[in-house]
């Protein structure tokens, strides 16, 4: 009964979006209008970024990452505040066959590097300060996976956590200091297409990259020692 | 178009295993795809056919060649949320189940009214 219900109102909602959505043609060649316009025909020159997304997310609408980067950070509190407990959990799982222990020794110097290569150039190739630091946070994830006695330092995270944030909100105000606005760019805008081009963009996304490095793997580890 | 009905398929399976599902962690996961399904919706939104990702690598290319970057950027910031509600719903649902030793949301009487 519940079931059926939900199956009806289901068709209800699917047959609305469908008939609204299939009004909107699908990659027709169109012309761009508005702010989308404006980002491809000057991205390019004010920002100096090779990547419009990456421009528009650390340059036109940083003020908006800021506040994405302070959502995850509540995010994390939040876990640790619902998860804390005095004693931790000792944790009764098996250890990981032999095979997948020395790969995951093999590959975790890797993992991380290509999480560092790809915040490092997140101006110039697709990628980013937070994909990076989900790479970054998946390589620890393999660690802890297949080394039951793999811990990591709390007081390092946050400490790195931190001063990244930190960094993030100086540079803003470097910017409404010495230019126009919170966020302003203060470099020079350098060659684009080389690693250091596009003025305070790699700077705040290597900032991103570690913050959000940190900030999931503390978090996989918290979740982690509540798990018998 | 096809991205489009399988961006509302996965939103309709989402919103099926919220109402349906008993268990909490499903409930979770049915709110994850929720979130996909309305990020490949925005993104296909964007999409213009036979044009390429908005990264000048290449001097030959103009902005002329390029997709929409505005969505992208929308949905970049809405993954990362994503990622952060995810955790903490699942984090509260450990917290539900230590207390309770059950995830069957029928078994906890102090929700029923």
């Amino acid at each position: 009964m519940r079931k059926a219900i939900a199956v009806l109102f289901l068709g209800f909602i699917g047959y609305y979006l469908l008939s609204t959505f299939l009004l909107v043609p699908f990659g027709v060649v169109r012309v761009l209008e508005g702010v989308g316009l404006k980002y491809l025909q000057d991205g390019l020159q004010q920002t100096g970024a090779a990547n419009l997304v990456t421009s528009i997310v650390v340059n036109y609408r940083g003020f908006d990452t800021l506040g994405e980067v302070t959502v995850l950070f509540l995010a994390a509190t939040g876990m640790g505040a619902l998860l804390y407990s005095k004693r931790p959990t000792e944790r009764a799982r098996q250890n990981a066959s032999i095979i997948v222990k020395t790969g995951a020794r093999i590959l975790f110097p890797l993992i991380i590097i290509l999480g560092a290569y790809v915040f490092i150039h997140g101006h110039l190739t697709p990628g980013g300060g937070f994909q990076g630091g989900a790479i970054i946070a998946s390589g620890f994830l393999l660690m802890f996976m297949s080394y039951r006695t793999y811990h990591v330092n709390h007081v390092i995270l946050s400490r790195v956590e931190s001063s990244a944030g930190s960094v993030f909100v100086i540079i803003g105000l470097l910017g409404l200091a010495y230019g126009s606005s919170f966020l302003a760019n203060i470099l020079p805008l350098g060659t684009v297409n080389t690693l250091f081009s596009a003025g305070v963009i790699p700077l705040i996304y290597v900032a991103v990259g570690f913050k959000v490095g940190a900030e999931l793997t503390a978090l996989l580890d918290t979740m982690l020692q509540t798990v018998k | 178009m096809i991205y489009y009905i399988a961006a509302i398929s996965l939103i309709l399976i989402g919103i099926y295993a919220v109402l349906v599902k008993k268990n909490m962690v499903k409930i979770v996961l049915g709110l994850t795809l929720i979130d996909s399904g309305v990020n490949i919706l925005i993104v296909s939104l964007g999409y213009i056919q036979g044009k390429t990702a908005p990264i000048f690598s290449n001097p030959t290319l103009t902005a002329q060649d390029m997709v929409d970057p505005v969505p992208q950027a929308l949905v970049l910031t809405a993954i990362v949320i994503g990622v952060a509600v995810t955790a903490l719903a699942l984090s509260i649902v450990i917290r539900i189940y230590d207390h309770h030793k059950t995830l069957n949301i029928n078994k906890i009487r102090e929700l029923k009214w």
